[in-house]
C-alpha cells in the first residue's frame, strides 16, 4: 500500500504541520516528518478536513445511466471533497429490495472513488402503500440503515408511524421528503409573489411544515429516529427548533442551493442571498428550468433563517440532493422539466460562502454529523494518528468560475454556471488512497 | 420598439400608447372595402398553437394577412409536436424556415420566454398557461379607450378566477401602466393574497361584487372553468353565479356610462347573464373586432413596419 506525506497542511485551520498517511490510516501528525518511501504532497496554504459525507445523493443507476452512473457520480463526489455518499433509492428499478441495494453498493466498490452507501426505499416502488423489505436491506451486504422514499413523501401517517417503529430493530432511520401531496398537486415553484406573477402553480411552505410537524410528533410518540431531508422554509426551522428542545430524536439537512438561491431567479432576476457571489452574475433568462428543484427555491427570508439554523445547529448537516438530469429533461418548458440540480462539486464552496473559514463547523456539518447519522463509522474522523485516512485538502484562497462542461457528472444541470465560487478541492484520500490529486480525479 | 411581446410588463406607457394609436389607424383599414396593407409583404408570421383556440388564432391570422404577411399555421395536432418533438426542436425548425415572427399559444406558463431564447425572430405571446395574454390586454385597453375616451383614472373591476387567468395578469399590468385603477373581485380562493405586490402596487382586492359596482367604469368578467368547482375553489356553479355573476339587477347598479367586457368564450348564466351579454353596455363583439386591429398594430410595430 502506498504512502503519502502531506507537508505543511493546516488541519482544520490550525498551524501548518505534516501528515503521514500509511496503510489506510493517518500514521503520524507533526512538523518535519520524513518518510523516504512516501509520495510527497506539498500542501502549503491548504486546509485538511475529514472527508466529506453526503447524506443525499442521486446517482441514477440503475435506470438513468444517461444522466449519471455510480462511477461518474462517485468521481464528481471525490472532486467535491467527499469520501462517502448515500445513494437515494428512486432509481429504476427502485432500490426497495436487497438485490438492488447490493448492486448499487457493489458498483460503488468497483468505482472505488468514494464509499457508496445505498439508501433503501421505505415503501414498495416508492408508492407509499406498503413497507418494502426493510430488514432484508438492512441485513444485506449493503447494510442499509437509512430508508427514504425521497422524491415522494411517506404521506400516510399510519405507514410513517410503522416505518419509524420497525427500523428501531436494526437502528435504522427514516429520512422523510416532507411534502404534503394534496397541498402540492401540480406545484411548480415556491408559492409567493413570484409564482403569482409568473402564473406557476405554487408549492406552499405549509406543505413542508405540516409534514415535519406531524413527523416529529410521530417520532416522539414511538421514540424513533427521524431525519428530515432538504429543509427549505423558515417555518420548518421553528418546528425543528421546538422539537429538538423537547428532546425529539430528529436531525435535519439543508441543501447548498437552499442556502443561496432565491425564487426570484425563476423570473430571471438576479437575487442571491450572498452579495459576494451575485457580483457580475445573472441568470440566463426567465423560466429557466435549471432553477427547478423540489422542494423549490424559497425567499430571501427563508434563506436567512436556514443559514442561522445551520450555524446554531437546529439544522444538523448540509446535504447536496445532487440530482443529475439529462439535457432534454431541462431544455424544455418549465412545467415539463424534471426538478433537481447538481451539487457534489460545488457544495463546499457554498458552505464556505455561508459559514466562512469556520473549519470546525464545516467539518461538523459536512462530515462528522452526516457520518454519525448514516452509521458510517469509518468516516467523519479528523486527521489524527490512528484515524482512517479519509480526508480532503481544500485551497480556501482559490476562486473558480463554474463551467458546466467541466463537471465530472454526466449531466450539466448546475445552477451555478458562470458564477465565481470560493474554494477548490485539491486532493481527496479514501482509506489512504488518493482519489483526487492536483484537483484531478485519479480514476 | 421592443423585440418580443411576452408580458404586459414589456410595455411602458409610451409604447403601449403607440400600439393603441397604431391600432386605431389599422381599424380604419379594416373598415375599407379592400382590407389590406402591403406593410409586411415578404415577411413570414408563424402561428404556433399548442392549445385549441380558434378565435385567437384566426384573429392573429387575419391581422397578419391584412398586412400582406405570409402566414403559416402550425398546430400541435397533426404535426410533429404530437409525435413528441421538443419545443426547442420546433423552434429550430421555424428558425430554419425563416420565421420573422412566431405567435405562440401554449398550455405551459413561460413557454414563449423559452422560445424567445431559441429563435431570432420576434415572439408574440398569444396566451401561456396561467401566466399572460398581452394582446388581449391591449385589445381590452383599446376597447375601453374607444368607448370611454380615456384610460387614465378609469376604475376597472376584473371579476372572477384571477388565480388562473392570464387575461387578468396582463390587464392588471397594462392598465396600471396606463393609469387606470384596477380592483380584483372574486372568492378569496381565486385571488392570490399577494397579487398586488406581485403585479402592480395600488391594485385593490375586494370579495364583494356589489360593493364595487357603483364606482366602476368598466366591469370585466372572466371566464370561470367549471372544473374549478371540483377542486373546492367554490361550492357550486349556482353559488358562484349568485355571488359573483353579473346579472341584470347588478348591471343596473353600474353608473350610466359603465361598460361590461368579457374576453370570451362566455359561460352564459354562470359569470354573465344573457341579458347582460346582449345589452348595449356589452362590448364583447367589439372586443373581437378590435382584437384584429390591435394584433395588426403589434405585428406591424414588432416587425419594424414603422421604419420603412
Amino acid at each position: 500500500m502506498n504512502s503519502h506525506l502531506i507537508r505543511n497542511v493546516s488541519v482544520l485551520g490550525a498551524t501548518p504541520t505534516d501528515l503521514l498517511i500509511r496503510d489506510g490510516v493517518v500514521a503520524e501528525v507533526g512538523p518535519g516528518l520524513s518518510a523516504p518511501d512516501a509520495t510527497v504532497v506539498d500542501a502549503a496554504g491548504l486546509v485538511a478536513l475529514p472527508g466529506l459525507v453526503d447524506l443525499h445523493t442521486h446517482l441514477r443507476e440503475p435506470g438513468r445511466e444517461d444522466a449519471e452512473t455510480v462511477e461518474t457520480g462517485s468521481r464528481a463526489a471525490a472532486l467535491g471533497g467527499y469520501t462517502a455518499v448515500c445513494a437515494m433509492a428512486n432509481t429504476s428499478p427502485v432500490a426497495d429490495t436487497a438485490g438492488v441495494v447490493e448492486q448499487v453498493w457493489r458498483l460503488g466498490r468497483e468505482a472505488g472513488l468514494v464509499d457508496v452507501q445505498p439508501i433503501g426505499a421505505v415503501t414498495v416502488g416508492l408508492a407509499g402503500e406498503r413497507l418494502a423489505e426493510l430488514g432484508a436491506m438492512a441485513d444485506s451486504a449493503a447494510r442499509v440503515r437509512i430508508f427514504s422514499d425521497d422524491g415522494h413523501c411517506v404521506a400516510d401517517p399510519k405507514l410513517m408511524r410503522r416505518a419509524l417503529e420497525y427500523v428501531k430493530a436494526f437502528d435504522g432511520i427514516i429520512a422523510q421528503h416532507a411534502e404534503e401531496p394534496r397541498l402540492t398537486e401540480g406545484a411548480q415553484m415556491h408559492e409567493g409573489e413570484v409564482s403569482t406573477r409568473l402564473g406557476l402553480t405554487g408549492w406552499p411552505a405549509v406543505a413542508e411544515e405540516a409534514i415535519i410537524a406531524r413527523d416529529v410528533l410521530l417520532a416522539e410518540h414511538v421514540g424513533s429516529r427521524l431525519h428530515v431531508c432538504h429543509v427549505s422554509t423558515a417555518g420548518s426551522v421553528e418546528v425543528l427548533r421546538q422539537a429538538k428542545a423537547r428532546g425529539v430524536r430528529v436531525t435535519a439537512e439543508v441543501t447548498p442551493h437552499h442556502l443561496l438561491l432565491t425564487d426570484a431567479l425563476v423570473s430571471g432576476r438576479s437575487e442571491l442571498a450572498s452579495p459576494a457571489l451575485a457580483n457580475n452574475w445573472s441568470p440566463a433568462g426567465a423560466y429557466d428550468p435549471v432553477f427547478k428543484v423540489n422542494p423549490p427555491l424559497r425567499t430571501a427570508a427563508d434563506i436567512a433563517a436556514l443559514r442561522a439554523a445551520l450555524v446554531d445547529g437546529v439544522i444538523d448537516i448540509i446535504a447536496t440532493d445532487h440530482a443529475p438530469h439529462a439535457v432534454e429533461d431541462k431544455e424544455c418548458e418549465w412545467a415539463y422539466a424534471r426538478p433537481g440540480m447538481l451539487g457534489l462539486e460545488t457544495a463546499l464552496s457554498i458552505a464556505l460562502d455561508v459559514l466562512g473559514p469556520e473549519w470546525d463547523v464545516i467539518a461538523e456539518r459536512m462530515s462528522r454529523t452526516p457520518a454519525r447519522i448514516a452509521g458510517l463509522t469509518e468516516h467523519g474522523h479528523d486527521p489524527a494518528p490512528g484515524a482512517p485516512a479519509n480526508l480532503t485538502l481544500v485551497d480556501p484562497a482559490a476562486r473558480r468560475v463554474i463551467d458546466p462542461a467541466e463537471s465530472a457528472s454526466r449531466s450539466r444541470n448546475t445552477p451555478y454556471a458562470r458564477m465565481t465560487l470560493p474554494g477548490r478541492i485539491v486532493a481527496t484520500f479514501l482509506r489512504g488512497e488518493a482519489t483526487v490529486l492536483d484537483g484531478k480525479a485519479l480514476k | 420598439m421592443i423585440r418580443h411581446l411576452l408580458s404586459g410588463a414589456d410595455l411602458d406607457a409610451d409604447t403601449a400608447t403607440q400600439i393603441l394609436d397604431t391600432a386605431a389607424e389599422m381599424a380604419a383599414v379594416s373598415g375599407r372595402e379592400v382590407k389590406k396593407l402591403p406593410a409586411l409583404r415578404g415577411r413570414t408570421v408563424v402561428n404556433l398553437f399548442y392549445e385549441d383556440s380558434t378565435r385567437t388564432r384566426i384573429s392573429f391570422e387575419a391581422a397578419a394577412k391584412r398586412l400582406s404577411a405570409d402566414v403559416i399555421n402550425f398546430s400541435a395536432k397533426g404535426s410533429s409536436v404530437a409525435k413528441g418533438e421538443s419545443l426547442k426542436d420546433t423552434a429550430l425548425t421555424l428558425q430554419a424556415m425563416g420565421a420573422d415572427a412566431v405567435v405562440v399559444r401554449h398550455p405551459a406558463s413561460g413557454a414563449p420566454h423559452r422560445l424567445a431564447d431559441w429563435v431570432d425572430g420576434s415572439v408574440v405571446n398569444a396566451g401561456d398557461g396561467t401566466h399572460e395574454h398581452p394582446t388581449q390586454a391591449l385589445l381590452d385597453a383599446y376597447t375601453m379607450r374607444s368607448r370611454l375616451g380615456r384610460l387614465a383614472g378609469l376604475s376597472v373591476a376584473v371579476v372572477g378566477d384571477v388565480l388562473h387567468s392570464r387575461v387578468a395578469r396582463s390587464n392588471v399590468l397594462l392598465l396600471s401602466t396606463l393609469g387606470a385603477k384596477v380592483t380584483l373581485v372574486g372568492p378569496p380562493t381565486l385571488i392570490p393574497l399577494d397579487i398586488a405586490a406581485a403585479l402592480a402596487p395600488g391594485t385593490d382586492v375586494c370579495y364583494d361584487l356589489d360593493a364595487v359596482l357603483p364606482s366602476s367604469d368598466v366591469v370585466m368578467m372572466l371566464r370561470v372553468q367549471r372544473e374549478r368547482m371540483n377542486d373546492s375553489y367554490f361550492p357550486s356553479a349556482r353559488e358562484y353565479a349568485r355571488r359573483y355573476g353579473l346579472d341584470g339587477p347588478r348591471m343596473r347598479r353600474l353608473p350610466e356610462h359603465a361598460i361590461v367586457m368579457h374576453p370570451g368564450p362566455m359561460n352564459r348564466g354562470m359569470e354573465i347573464a344573457p341579458e347582460v351579454a346582449d345589452s348595449p353596455r356589452s362590448t364583447i363583439v367589439e372586443q373581437v373586432a378590435n382584437g384584429v386591429s390591435v394584433r395588426m398594430a403589434v405585428l406591424y410595430l414588432l416587425l419594424g413596419g414603422n421604419n420603412r
